[in-house]
């Protein structure tokens, strides 16, 4: 599903980021508040083991915000932490992703930039951890002859 | 009893202005930012978290700087501005198989699919303490290397699932028919379920896990626990939102995992083989974690039909001890007023003492 897609690449997207790509959409979309930003928690959940039981391991702070894009969709924003600005962009992208006449531009232009510097940061990321890797070798004992 | 007393607001007011002049220190040096502890004070930030039951990176590292350091201050801060957020839902159970690992490794198996990533780990160092982060310069050390061509990128299967082909690891079932207990809404009680326990687990003190944790490994309650393994990374954070019903990732969060593998003799209703401890922290705190581990385990004495005769697996003691801010609450409201209680503690001691006197002849004075 796409749109599960693009909405977990843009609360994943630095806020700046985020911002940055509003700002090139034209003409700027008018488009009114349905819910304000609100931040809340939510509470993460765990399972015993990994794979067993689950429990509440403990919060954390959550922003959400639902706008309606004028003549448009409605669009929706969560995002980790305390970020109205992050999460009123998010939602006005997620209506206008959801307009077929923005839709491919958008794409182009923001989520599959987005994505792709998510992927080289894990990347780097992951070339880092891997620089860390042990490399075992057996320790040959004298006695043997 | 503690009651209240009027009186001493200018001396309080003072006591708070010399404080927060204390707070800033010597004004001739920079104040510190709170990106700054964020940053370069994280792991602070991450115990707080934890014990805080919060997460949120630049809160935990606001509450450090507001308590001077003082991380127990810092976590009742944080614990404090949770009540006035409301809560919006649940997360979907993290997926640690799905990490995006930065550090693990396993006491257990050498040769595990993946290998061993050390990551940003304090073990083989010498500490030695490092004069050259005393100049203010920057680290003379060399950026981290990269390993190219071989990406540890791809999710890293458990080693507890992966190498139990012959099950004599004991293994985890989700249960989900299961209602999940919640410490904040509803007060502990006994037996709480493992859901409870782990709850309360994962915000408990952490130095208080360690020494319970220690006290198993040396006898009181020994499980001859190995670390299976112990995992530290990025996991991400879904959600369903009730508006769209499928899952979003929100964000994600770093925790560590640990997964210790104890021995078992077997009962009369389960075979000898090893059972687990869990043990699961927000941030980056493997000792934490294993010190969960540790206790959870031990917790799980009378499911496992073991003799539960020692601190770390009475229920009880552990879970009504183990939080922080309910514990510094009570033992620093000692120092409130209790006047009255004193005074009324005086009177009957001076009476018992003009009884023994009566009976028994005056008191010999103080040896010279």
């Amino acid at each position: 599903m796409r749109r599960q897609e693009w909405l977990s690449i843009l609360a994943q997207a630095s806020p700046k980021a985020v911002a940055d790509a509003v700002r090139t959409v034209t003409p700027q979309p008018s488009y009114k508040l349905l819910r304000a930003p609100e931040s809340g928690m939510i509470m993460l959940r765990g399972r015993a083991g990994g794979s067993g039981r689950r429990f509440n391991l403990g919060e954390a702070t959550l922003t959400r915000c639902s706008v309606k894009v004028d003549g448009g969709s409605i669009g929706h924003g969560y995002v980790l932490g305390r970020s109205p600005q992050h999460a009123e962009q998010i939602a006005l992208l997620d209506a206008l992703l959801q307009d077929p006449s923005h839709h491919q531009d958008l794409w182009d232009a923001v989520i599959a930039p987005l994505a792709k510097a998510r992927a080289a940061e894990k990347d780097s990321k992951a070339r880092k951890t891997a620089a860390t890797k042990v490399d075992f070798f057996t320790m040959v004992r004298g006695e043997s002859e | 009893m503690y009651v209240a007393v009027k009186g001493g607001e200018q001396a309080i007011d003072n006591a708070h202005r010399l404080l927060a002049e204390e707070r800033r220190g010597n004004p001739e040096q920079q104040e510190i930012s709170v990106a700054q502890i964020s940053g370069q004070l994280a792991l602070a930030v991450d115990r707080v978290m934890a014990e805080g039951s919060l997460y949120d990176r630049e809160l935990a590292a606001l509450a450090i700087k507001q308590a001077r350091g003082d991380m127990i201050e810092a976590i009742f801060l944080l614990r404090a501005y949770r009540t006035t957020l409301p809560r919006f839902g649940y997360s979907e159970p993290l997926r640690s198989d799905r990490m995006q690992v930065r550090r693990r490794v396993s006491a257990t198996f050498k040769d595990l699919p993946g290998g061993q990533l050390l990551g940003p780990t304090f073990d083989y160092t010498h500490r030695l303490l490092d004069m050259t982060l005393l100049d203010d310069g920057e680290p003379s050390a060399q950026p981290a290397a990269e390993r190219v061509g071989e990406s540890s990128d791809g999710p890293l299967p458990r080693v507890v699932d992966l190498l139990n082909d012959e099950g004599l690891i004991e293994t985890e079932t989700p249960a989900d028919e299961r209602d999940v207990g919640d410490l904040t809404r509803e007060s502990l009680t006994f037996p709480a379920g493992r859901d409870l326990r782990l709850q309360n687990l994962a915000r408990a003190d952490e130095g208080f896990l360690l020494g319970l944790g220690y006290s198993t490994q040396r006898g009181y309650g020994n499980n001859h626990p190995f670390a299976g393994e112990i995992r530290m990374g990025e996991v991400a954070v879904e959600f369903v939102p009730e508006e769209l019903g499928f899952p979003i990732e929100i964000g994600e969060i770093t925790v560590t995992e640990c997964q210790m593998i104890n021995q078992f003799q077997g009962s009369e209703q389960a075979p000898p083989q090893f059972t687990r401890g869990y043990g699961l922290v927000f941030g980056q705190s493997e000792r934490k974690a294993m010190s969960m581990a540790l206790v959870d385990r031990a917790l799980r004495a009378s499911e496992l039909g073991e003799e539960a005769e020692n601190p770390a697996q009475d229920e009880e003691f552990v879970l009504y001890h183990s939080d922080n801010v309910q514990a510094t609450g009570f033992v620093e409201h000692l120092k409130l007023p209790h006047y009255v209680d004193f005074q009324s503690e005086l009177t009957v001691l001076r009476r018992l003492r003009a009884d023994f006197e009566t009976a028994s002849g005056p008191v010999p004075e103080a040896a010279e």
